[in-house]
């Protein structure tokens, strides 16, 4: 068995306007929602920490647009862009962060804690590599039903080196499940880099090591990401097993917002500012000429226009009553 | 003999509960180590991969973080799991899963989301598998806010008590006792649950309440007789669950004899019984004509040589002695 690096092929480039649009939507929502997050940061009005996805939002756009609302889905404390992908709300996602009552999880989950039981999330998590053994549940009960559903789980790579990361893997393996385990390997886990904490160049390798059909992709290209996450997911739909998906990507900012980010170069970061999603993507929609300049920018417009009209909404949302405390412990 | 005087043992009732249920309830999968065609170590699981297969009797690897993870996962969407922990030693190493993950996405789902599963394990020492094979882990179940804490003394209470965690809409931990396998218990043929938060007085007595759960209600009840022939009537309580609490009982209780010992097997500092005196202490501290009394384990881990390891769990005279001391009789009352 071996790694399959996904290449991509001047095939991979023909899509249509409205496919384009909406990654092209997609990608801006995440953004700006990122963006949005940070301000609100600084007015105070998050509580905790937040842990900015600016930069990997080709990796929940090129999974989640293949993915439906019924099928399952495990991410980490960065997962907003993945919910926004999946199609959660912008105004329940920042009530939620607020700590409001009209947020996903009535305010008791916070900016590391998103759930949408429509949405089939079954959590952001706090806890690094937290969500790969839920998600594997979750395709445990797709394949026993047999509803035709799958499983996804998102990870950082820093995830690869808990225990828990290879029981899981070993497991969906052993049992043949649905689902698709997602690393996006944005080259530091926490405020170490991911060369310090592991040999291995590809963490692809650590799928293989099960036997589990792994892919390297670049990261940054939501229409690679769309592609291997259309096979890995017909794979996983028709019984054939689980996937993993190593998206090579880039942490434009630090850990958290507020991280001193005294572990990375200046010139780095400006290195990976050049090769960052939105702008590969615009290029490519320049290039291809699915979209002109001005639509391009309309479509942004738009898309941070909804953000902005959530952000002000939710500031506006009430707290949640404190009889709340008491509800939902068991 | 009526049905209803059947004798079985605790496995064997345990079995039955999960026969039971399973041929009901199709959405019930077991998960666990060896628990498939082996039948698992204490024989629970024996017959249920015969008669509902490798789908629902699933023999995982053993990674314990990744089958609780997974019966989690499991649980969240559609399925009622019961996971078995071989031994309660073996949760430590799934902590993350039961305690960060299943106690909690209730909660921080804001309701969205509830965790229908049963982790069963056993725990308890007396057989000389030594410190990593013989803990009684109950309180930090308890301790950590999301999950249900059962713990059965008999075959009966073994059948009834597992009946009712697999119909519950949340984690329960429920954890059975390694030397009570073997004992036999009636428990009728007809359909029976026994719900949760409800102690069970097992011997009303006049003199002192005692308090215990699982295998050491046995030892509070030999207590009990031995001291009959001093006349001296001591209540004997059952708690059954820890989460819930069955304070009400244990409050009338002390109301009538005005002294109260608790017996468990954990270890003494820092116990479910450190949580229970204070809150008689807070609640009816008018009541007590002599200090609450705790007997538990020593606090050591458990060591491998029988000899010290009965040095080192509750013993009957321990209870008997500081039940005189409760009531003066005794130098070293307070």
């Amino acid at each position: 068995m071996e790694i399959n690096f996904f290449e991509a092929t001047e095939d991979l480039y023909k899509v249509d306007k409205s496919e384009a649009t909406s990654i092209w939507h997609g990608l801006n929502q995440i953004r700006f929602f990122e963006e949005a997050s940070i301000k609100a940061y600084k007015k105070g009005l998050i509580g905790g920490s937040v842990h900015p996805y600016i930069g990997q939002e080709a990796v929940a756009v090129g999974i989640c647009r293949n993915l439906n609302n019924t099928d399952y889905m495990t991410t980490t404390y960065r997962g907003r862009g993945h919910a926004l992908a999946k199609g959660a709300d912008p105004f329940k996602l920042f009530a939620e962060m607020f700590g409001r009552k009209s947020g996903y999880c009535k305010g008791k989950g916070g900016p590391m804690h998103i759930a949408s039981k429509e949405l089939g999330m079954l959590g952001a998590n706090g806890i690094v590599a937290g969500g790969i053994p839920i998600a594997v549940g979750g395709a445990l009960t797709a394949k026993r039903k047999g509803e035709g559903k799958v499983a996804v789980t998102f990870f950082g790579d820093g995830a690869t080196n808990q225990g828990v990361f290879h029981e899981s893997l070993n497991l969906a393996a052993v049992l043949q499940l649905p689902i698709i385990f997602v690393c996006e390997n944005n080259l530091y886990s926490e405020m170490t880099p991911i060369s310090d904490s592991l040999l291995n160049k590809d963490l692809a390798e650590r799928g293989i090591a099960y036997h589990i059909h792994s892919v390297v992709v670049d990261g940054n290209d939501p229409l690679a990401v769309d592609a291997v996450a259309k096979e890995a997911i017909e794979r996983a739909r028709s019984g054939n097993g689980p996937t993993f998906i190593e998206a090579k990507t880039y942490r434009l900012l630090g850990h958290m917002f507020g991280d001193s980010e005294t572990y990375r170069t200046k010139e780095e970061v400006q290195e990976w500012w050049a090769k960052e999603p939105l702008k590969i993507f615009k290029e490519q929609c320049l290039q291809y000429e699915w979209l002109s300049e001005r639509e391009l920018e309309e479509v942004a417009e738009e898309a941070k226009e909804e953000i902005n009209a959530s952000y002000e909404q939710a500031v506006l949302d009430e707290e949640p009553s404190l009889e709340e405390v008491y509800t939902d412990v068991y | 003999m009526s049905t209803n005087e059947r004798m079985i043992t605790y496995a064997e009732a345990l079995n039955e509960a999960l026969k039971e249920e399973m041929e009901k309830n199709e959405d019930i999968i077991l998960l666990g180590e060896d628990i498939g065609p082996y039948g698992g170590v204490f024989n629970v699981t024996k017959g249920l991969f015969e008669r509902y297969g490798a789908e629902r009797v699933i023999d995982t690897p053993i990674s314990e973080a990744g089958f609780a993870g997974a019966g989690i996962g499991a649980a969240m969407t559609g399925l009622k799991p019961i996971v078995e922990f071989m031994w309660i030693d073996f949760t430590f190493v799934a902590m993350d899963q039961i305690l960060n993950q299943g106690a909690k996405m209730a909660y921080m789902s804001g309701g969205q989301t509830t965790v229908p599963i049963v982790f069963r394990t056993q725990g308890g020492g007396g057989r000389g598998n030594a410190a990593q094979h013989s803990q009684s882990l109950e309180t930090i179940f308890a301790h950590v806010p999301g999950m249900k804490v059962v713990l059965p003394s008999s075959p009966y209470d073994a059948k009834g008590l597992l009946k009712t965690a697999i119909r519950e809409n949340c984690p329960v931990m429920f954890i059975e006792n390694k030397l009570l396998y073997n004992t036999k218990g009636h428990v009728p043929e007809e359909e029976y649950t026994i719900a949760f938060g409800q102690a069970n007085v097992l011997v009303e007595g006049e003199d002192i309440t005692m308090v215990s759960i699982s295998r050491s209600v046995h030892l509070s009840l030999e207590a009990a007789e031995a001291l009959k022939a001093e006349g001296i009537h001591a209540e004997v309580i059952d708690l059954r669950t820890l989460v819930p609490l069955d304070i009400e009982t244990i409050k009338d209780s002390v109301k009538k004899t005005n002294r109260l010992i608790i017996v468990h097997e954990a270890a003494k500092s820092f116990g479910w019984g450190a949580e229970l005196a204070a809150q008689i202490s807070e609640e009816v501290f008018d009541y007590l004509d002599a200090p609450v009394y705790r007997i538990g384990a020593k606090d050591t881990p458990i060591p491998y040589n029988m000899k010290l390891e009965k040095e080192v769990l509750p013993k009957v005279e321990d209870i008997v002695d500081d039940i005189k001391k409760s009531l003066y009789m005794k130098e070293g009352s307070k």
